[in-house]
């Protein structure tokens, strides 16, 4: 019953904008919550009744939806980092009215989302990252902060560059496949491989999506959108949004629909690259928490391009499994950043020092993430990371595998002197009254902790029954 | 015949879009905007789109130009002499857009690259109700949350704030 | 394909590159957030034109009315959204002059 991802969430908002003001207020949280939950339920335990049951309401619809591993992994984490931006949204947005309005924008964005990852058609695909996107703009700008606002419009902007240089890309194969879904486009490809107009169909394409996943040089827009947005928004758009958005559409347009193709994979693997060192550079000098983060986010996407770009099955696990581990690493961060934020009133680091003995969970949760976005055993980024790296020496690249192995270090470093300068140290008179975080934000850190925690610690279990499972969406 | 009449009006789709960018008001430029939009209607028209033809002169040439205006009426209106200072700030950064598009236009018209691949067999199905209505529900879908998203942004950006 | 339809699909093809040349050279030159939109727009009615022209070509005018039209409605709503975003810059500051944007940093 596929088509329940899509219109579950239509009929939450359209059950939430009844004219019933007082309930629907106190409802949205709980639709979200279920929602969210129950999508990570039904892939977790993959009901029968769920997967293989005959769609009622789908039999109304031609929608074409299909589910393959990649989908899978995808939907776990998009129901993850939804429930936890749901959760901080709660607590960090005071104001009811919108309150509201973010539920609302969360669950269209989860319709965008979910569809993102489920839809065959590359048409159809450009209107679901549209949905995402729209949203996105609005969750930004929507506490009017003047620089949030500065941060949206930038945003707006790459954003509608990138769409236009995807829907010329699909004019041309719609000339040279007579159709949009990914079945008649990838025959039209490998027909024509050799076709000028084709190659440069494909080549805008994935500048579009590098746009949408904000990898260099196209990452202008990502660290104004990530820092300025209010605190659940950033979790929900660096843990999820991005990815979903850009490099979910890369990995399956790159593996089953353009390609594979020897030189789109050597691109993706220069984009990679450069990605890790420069997101990695970046973010060393940055004082501001937040904005560290987004160039931290950019160096991880790196990898998984980096490991896209390689091509081997094994390299396409690793991108997958570090695509999961990084949303939810990263989203347990801007998670931390946001209690932090909320309890200081300020994102800068300077500021800050020596919270670490008022918001133990925050700090806590803090080094847990921190520790397996650096690659350092036995957490869960660790693994993939070494995924990655073995995958890059099998195939001879030992120069990526080096810069790979040499960028973690660089990760390892400016994250610890982010651990050192916010929350180690002697707390300074001003913060003295600092407490810890709210329910609402310290439960989804834990929750987001335990499972970087749990997958690590699980992972030669789950190796070969759950991880290497995951490759079977290449055909 | 058609060609001509063809050519005159990419002609004038194109000097329209170079007039847009090039006026100094920032009215000026959203008639700009009707007017290119106008001219492809009937390019569309042309293309025997009529259909998407209607739709473009109703909302992009009306609604799209509506919402510019009274953008634009509602933001600051510039006087006579902030205008001709911004002409020059204006002209500095756009005064070689013409020789642009002009350098442009000759070398896409010099190198005529042909289209090397096999075009695909006419369809099957060829009527845009059918299409719309019944082979792209998915589609449908997606436009719908785009539309309520809008409605959302609007309650969201453009109603006042208690504070404010 | 004949020698007809090549003809209509390299002059239009040509016109629809022009314009978005001059769509792509407003993003860039620009200082004002509105006619930013408005590159934004003309980029669009390139990029309507390419569906259509592509639809003409391979007597697919069914599938590409009903790709433009969508188009066009997700257009509206971008454009919708972002003169909101333009509009609350304006409340603050009075301006909508982009060069306050490139203070940003990144």
């Amino acid at each position: 019953m596929l088509s329940l991802f899509v219109l579950l969430p239509f009929l939450a908002i359209v059950m939430l904008n009844l004219p019933l003001k007082t309930v629907t207020r106190q409802l949205a949280l709980w639709f979200g919550i279920a929602l969210s939950a129950g999508q990570v339920f039904v892939v977790i335990f993959q009901p029968d009744v769920f997967w293989n049951g005959t769609d009622l309401l789908g039999r109304f619809f031609t929608l074409r939806l299909q589910a393959d591993n990649l989908s899978m992994v995808m939907l776990l984490s998009i129901g993850i980092v939804t429930f936890a931006a749901i959760l901080v949204g709660r607590q960090t947005i005071a104001d009811s009215r919108l309150r509201f309005n973010f539920m609302n924008l969360v669950l269209l964005s989860l319709i965008g989302m979910n569809g993102t990852v489920l839809l065959t058609d590359l048409f159809s695909l450009y209107i679901f990252i549209e949905v995402v996107a729209i949203s996105s703009f609005i969750l930004i700008a929507f506490q009017r902060d003047l620089n949030a606002l500065e941060g949206a419009f930038k945003y707006i902007i790459l954003s509608a560059v990138a769409t236009v240089l995807m829907l010329l890309s699909v004019s041309v194969l719609l000339m040279a496949a007579g159709d949009t879904s990914f079945s008649s486009v990838a025959a039209a490809v490998k027909n024509s491989s050799s076709s000028h107009f084709v190659r440069f169909a494909i080549g805008i394409f994935i500048c579009g999506l590098f746009i949408k996943g904000g990898l260099v040089p196209f990452h202008g827009w990502l660290p104004a959108a990530y820092s300025m947005a209010p605190a659940a928004v950033s979790v929900l758009l660096a843990g999820i949004v991005t990815k979903v958005s850009g490099i979910y559409a890369l990995i399956r347009l790159s593996t089953s629909v353009f390609g594979p193709d020897s030189s789109l994979n050597a691109v993706l693997m220069i984009a990679g690259a450069v990605s890790i060192v420069i997101g990695a550079l970046a973010a060393t000098g940055q004082s501001d928490f937040k904005r560290m983060l987004a160039y931290s986010s950019i160096s991880q996407v790196g990898y998984i391009i980096l490991a896209l770009g390689c091509g081997t099955k094994l390299a396409l696990v690793g991108a997958v499994f570090h695509l999961f581990n990084h949303s939810i690493f990263k989203s347990l961060l801007f998670v931390n950043s946001a209690a932090v934020e909320q309890q200081t009133g300020t994102s800068d680091m300077d500021k800050m020092g020596g919270l670490g003995s008022r918001m133990p969970y925050t700090n806590a949760t803090s080094l847990i993430a921190f520790l397996s976005t650096a690659g350092v055993p036995p957490l869960a980024g660790f693994w993939s990371k070494l995924i990655i790296v073995i995958a890059l020496w099998q195939s001879g690249y030992y120069i990526y595998a080096f810069i790979a192995i040499l960028s973690s270090i660089i990760t390892l470093g400016y994250l610890l002197s982010m651990q050192r300068r916010v929350f180690f140290g002697i707390l300074s008179d001003k913060l003295q009254a600092v407490r810890e975080a709210g329910f609402g934000i310290v439960f989804p850190a834990c929750v987001l902790a335990a499972i970087t925690v749990g997958v690590g610690l699980s992972f030669p279990f789950i190796f070969n029954s759950f991880i290497i499972p995951i490759g079977a969406f290449l055909k | 015949m058609v060609l001509i009449l063809n050519i005159i009006l990419l002609v004038l789709f194109v000097v329209g879009a170079v007039w847009t960018m090039m006026t100094t008001r920032l009215l000026h430029s959203a008639v700009g905007l009707a007017f290119t939009s106008a001219v492809l209607t009937v390019l569309m028209f042309q293309l025997d789109s009529p259909l998407a033809a209607v739709f473009e002169l109703s909302v992009c040439a009306g609604l799209v130009s509506a919402i510019f205006i009274s953008t634009i009426m509602l933001t600051k209106r510039v006087t006579a002499e902030e205008l001709i200072v911004q002409r020059k700030i204006r002209l500095a950064s756009f005064w070689f857009l013409p020789i642009v598009v002009v350098a442009a236009a000759i070398v896409l018209s010099l190198i005529h690259i042909p289209v090397d691949f096999k075009l695909p067999e006419p369809p099957v199905e060829n009527n845009v109700k059918n299409i719309m209505w019944n082979l792209r529900h998915l589609d449908l879908m997606g436009q719908i949350a785009i539309l309520l998203t809008g409605v959302f942004g609007v309650v969201t950006l453009f109603k006042e704030s208690k504070h404010d | 394909m004949t020698n007809d339809m090549a003809v209509v699909l390299w002059l239009f093809g040509v016109a629809a590159a022009l314009v978005l040349i001059v769509g792509f050279y407003c993003l860039i030159a620009t200082v004002n957030l509105i006619r930013a939109l408005i590159g934004l727009e003309i980029l669009t009615k390139a990029v309507t034109l390419f569906i259509i022209l592509a639809g003409y070509v391979t007597g697919r005018t069914g599938l590409a009315q009903a790709l433009a039209i969508t188009l066009i409605i997700i257009e509206v709503v971008v454009v919708v959204v972002a003169v909101g975003v333009v509009l609350c810059v304006f409340s603050h500051n009075k301006s909508v002059d982009v060069r306050m944007i490139r203070n940003v940093k990144g």
